[in-house]
């Protein structure tokens, strides 16, 4: 793990401290890591929701083990066990209303976590694994929301699972025969049936343990440079920072009280707002619901996906969209860190930022008329800006100055005039 | 009076430390709150409580008949026993018997295993026992009209040989205990309410 | 100092606006993921000011029986409700029938069960721990009595459509004769509520076909609201238990709120003293 600067302060208090010290020394590593850590000192309310996300992952593996305890992944049985949960399973509806808002507050949280990586750079060298591996997380979510959404064998349970798989048939314009194989390989029979539903449970089980691990691995990735932080000036004296407790516990503690109080007021005066009404009609095979529509955390791809006339780019659209995230610490080419100091890209940013709106919107419409062509343009404009913004505007913009230190841009007070020879490293007063 | 930074100082801690606890306690109760749900949901849901009472009616059961019922996923034999079958268990001596103690929760914890003492007063033709042998729980034989009733005229279990008298004491055999009375009473002259 | 506390002060407005931001962007994706009715050519969406609507909302236990006698006089005959049992009717937030009249109305209808000693599956009368019965014993024979349409199960159809219990309330009073030029499908009606505007279900609601036992008066509206409010307790059984332990939840997550934020400033207030900021 990243330097702590200075010898690790932690004391066993008691003998079996000692004792266990001397051979696993997990509590010290959680003082080293989570109590006496170096954290920049400027750090604003964006950066409490890694926090918000690691409490997240926890309400939902724990929620989804307890309602695991009385689901039945059967299509004959499914809707009604989950009705069962609603109705007689003592505290059922408060277990099963937590997990599907939890799911959707997981994806609000861990978007906001994302913008802030992009908008402050976080994704910059040294922390290009980092992002890689919060990338990761997010297409791990994906997949796990999409398995769980398709458990209460609704309606759109069943047809939301139905188009996405077929969506692997598009491999056979590229090899014939191949994506149907890998269909019905994933479907386990000829149309969704019985045996999907029973390996998407085995499956939605398994992958939230999966992303602990991966989540475990981000936070080391993330100890080794050390935090960003807004000005994107890397930490350079001890003034720069603050030990992670009590500073940041509280303050992550506050956040997540209050991100806690919107999560409990969706679930107890608004449980059903963010779903669809159509899965609560039990799953038929032989009808078709009028529209289908992903959760709402799906509709920016879906969009994208139906933006693309030809079936087989579409879904390359689709998928191309998550992976080119992998990519961003590479296609921005800008030597200056946080978008704070850099006016031209900051326009673009928030332009993306309602452009992901827009194609959230869109994909809830049908994709016709001026839905189709906003959508394309939507499109057009989510890969322009990580292919051609970010490198261009990387290269040509000239950034505002930025501040010597973390101590400076906190204190606002000049430094000494610095004569290198380049100009963009002088700092100047900021506010 | 002036205020030193020392005394701003001692303010500011004790504010500070009265606000943490008051934080600490909130994290506290909302965190206990939010486990209750969690342990709860594990206990009988509300579909099994309401099968926690079922109402027999006994008037198609004819002496010498019996009938099993299902109460809490356990099989309850009902006999509607022959005058025959009440004198042979009242003559039994009760220091012959392995298990001295009724087993029944309608009487008192320490009631010897008389006749009485495992019927209801006025309603002695009526045993009614839970159906499973307090050995290793198999379910004894004798409700059906050609089953081995073993030797004392009860009821017999397969599995190890316990053999229950028409009482329902276990006499010989590896059973420790008498078959269990389950708590009931009759709300008619006909209908019982089993839990 | 104060530049820390300017700092302070931009954070919070970004933080203000985000969550402004975001509480709109919620509601925006929730409102977007609506289907758009004007597409279903112009359904007609009646509102009714609910007992049960809103975050304060309970439900009226006089109206839910009414309601719940209309159900099973007019409705059960075709449609099923098969994830309500008659013990259901006595526990609170519903109807709340007493235990007397809850036992009355089990037993009232006859419920199969077996297979027996002799292996025939045979009628008893209902307990309260039974389900409510199904008027057919499967969806063919279902579809057969009704002219081929399916009569769906109405456990969960206040949450299964678009608009709830207005929308049920709609669809009960929204038979109409046909505007001039529709062509009617043989054996179809017209609905203003109801999507593509025709469906299979006669009228079920005429005024006195349910004899009240309060002084409620005897009307199709009556009829429409008191049954679309049983619905929505069927649907939604534990709404009076939700937004009860919901108040008191967001009350304390509230204060908790407070507390949180003022420990946080306690904490924060002498950063720069324990840990001063240095470039050295």
């Amino acid at each position: 793990m990243a330097d702590l600067g200075h010898p690790s302060t932690y004391r066993p208090t008691t003998k079996l401290g000692e004792w266990f010290d001397a051979r696993l020394p997990v509590a010290r590593m959680m003082h080293n890591q989570f109590v006496d850590y170096p954290t920049p000192r400027n750090l604003n309310y964006w950066w409490t929701f890694g926090g918000i996300l690691v409490v997240c992952l926890a309400i939902q593996i724990v929620t989804g083990i307890v309602l695991a305890m009385h689901y039945v992944a059967s299509p004959d049985e499914a809707f009604n066990s989950v009705e069962f949960i609603m109705r007689d399973v003592n505290w059922g509806w408060f277990l099963r209303y937590t997990h599907a808002v939890g799911a959707s507050m997981f994806f609000v949280a861990v978007y906001i976590h994302t913008f802030r990586g992009l908008y402050y750079g976080s994704y910059k060298a040294p922390r290009e694994i980092l992002w890689m591996l919060g990338v990761l997380i997010l297409l791990l979510m994906i997949a796990t929301a999409f398995m769980g959404y398709s458990l209460p064998w609704g309606q759109m349970s069943f047809w939301a699972v139905t188009v996405i798989t077929n969506l692997f048939s598009s491999i056979d314009m590229v090899v014939p025969g191949l994506g149907t194989s890998l269909v019905q390989w994933i479907w386990g029979g000829y149309a969704v049936g019985g045996p999907t539903l029973t390996r998407l449970f085995a499956l939605h089980y398994l992958l939230p343990f999966v992303i602990a691990g991966v989540v475990m691995l981000h936070i080391w990735a993330l100890h080794m440079p050390g935090n960003n932080n807004p000005s994107g000036i890397e930490v350079k004296t001890k003034g720069d920072t603050v030990p992670f407790h009590p500073y940041y516990t509280i303050k992550d503690g506050f956040a997540l009280v209050v991100f806690l109080l919107i999560f409990f007021a969706l679930v107890f005066y608004a449980p059903n707002y963010l779903g669809h009404p159509d899965n609560y009609i039990p799953a038929d095979p032989l009808q078709t619901p009028p529209h289908i529509v992903p959760e709402w955390y799906f509709l920016p791809f879906y969009a994208i996906l139906r933006a693309i006339p030809n079936k087989l780019m579409g879904v390359i659209a689709l998928f191309g969209a998550i992976a080119i995230l992998f990519f961003v610490p590479w296609l921005d080419r800008s030597k200056v860190r946080s978008t704070s100091y850099r006016p031209i890209y900051r326009w673009f940013f928030w332009l993306f930022v309602l452009d992901c709106l827009m194609l959230g919107y869109l994909g809830s419409q049908t994709p016709e008329g001026i839905h189709l062509i906003l959508s394309q343009l939507g499109t057009i404009y989510y890969f322009g800006f990580f292919l051609v913004i970010m490198p261009l505007v990387g290269i040509f913009e000239t950034p505002r100055p930025r501040p010597g230190s973390i101590t400076e841009s906190v204190l606002g007070r000049t430094a000494p005039p610095d004569r290198t020879a380049n100009p963009a490293a002088r700092p100047e007063v900021v506010k | 009076m002036a205020h030193s930074t020392t005394d701003d100082h001692d303010d500011d801690v004790n504010r500070r430390d009265v606000i943490l606890i008051a934080a600490g306690g909130f994290a506290a109760v909302g965190g206990a709150a939010a486990l209750w749900p969690l342990v709860d949901q594990m206990n009988p849901d509300a579909s099994a409580e309401a099968l926690a009472s079922i109402d027999v009616d006994l008037a198609p059961v004819k002496e010498g008949q019996a009938i099993t019922v299902m109460w809490r996923g356990k099989p309850i034999f009902i006999r509607h026993r022959t005058a025959k079958e009440v004198e042979e268990a009242n003559a039994v001596d009760l220091s012959e018997l392995p298990d001295p103690l009724a087993r029944n929760p309608n009487v008192d914890g320490a009631a010897p295993a008389t006749d009485a003492n495992r019927t209801a007063e006025g309603k002695e033709p009526w045993l009614i026992m839970i159906g499973i042998c307090t050995h290793l729980g198999c379910i004894p034989k004798g409700q059906a009209p050609g089953d081995n009733k073993g030797e004392y005229g009860g009821w017999f279990c397969p599995c190890h040989g316990s053999q229950y008298d028409t009482a329902g004491r276990i006499r010989k055999g590896p059973a420790p205990e008498n078959l269990w009375i389950p708590p009931y009473a009759f709300t008619s002259d006909t209908t019982i309410k089993i839990g | 100092m104060r530049r820390v506390m300017g700092h302070e002060k931009r954070t919070w407005r970004a933080v203000s606006l985000g969550a402004i931001a975001g509480v709109a962007g919620i509601m925006a994706l929730g409102a977007a993921v609506a289907p758009s009715l004007a597409a279903e050519g112009e359904t007609e969406l009646k509102h009714v000011d609910w007992s049960f609507s809103g975050p304060f909302g309970m439900y009226n236990n006089a109206q839910l029986q009414r309601g719940y006698q209309v159900y099973k006089t007019v409705c059960a005959n075709c449609h099923s409700m098969d994830l309500v049992s008659f013990r259901n009717l006595g526990e609170p937030g519903g109807p709340e029938f007493s235990e007397a009249a809850v036992k009355a109305l089990a037993e009232s209808v006859q419920v199969t069960d077996g297979p027996n000693d002799k292996g025939e599956m045979f009628k008893r009368p209902g307990r309260p721990s039974d389900r409510f019965p199904t008027p057919f014993p499967n969806e063919e024979a279902a579809r057969a009595a009704s002219g081929g349409a399916y009569p769906p199960d109405l456990s969960v159809m206040a949450k299964a459509r678009e608009g709830g219990a207005d929308y049920l309330y709609s669809l009960l009073t929204g038979y109409e004769e046909p505007p001039a030029g529709v062509e009617m499908s043989p054996g179809m009606f017209y609905n203003t509520a109801f999507p593509g505007h025709q469906i299979a279900m006669p009228p079920p609601l005429s005024d006195g076909v349910v004899p009240y036992t309060d002084d409620t008066e005897q009307t199709v509206e009556n009829y429409a609201k008191d049954v679309s409010a049983f619905l929505m307790w069927a649907a939604e059984p534990k709404l009076e238990q939700r937004h009860t332990l919901g108040h008191r939840v967001i009350l304390f997550l509230f204060v908790f709120a407070i507390i949180m934020f003022l420990a946080k400033k306690a904490v924060w207030k002498r950063v720069n003293k324990d840990h001063p900021p240095s470039t050295a």
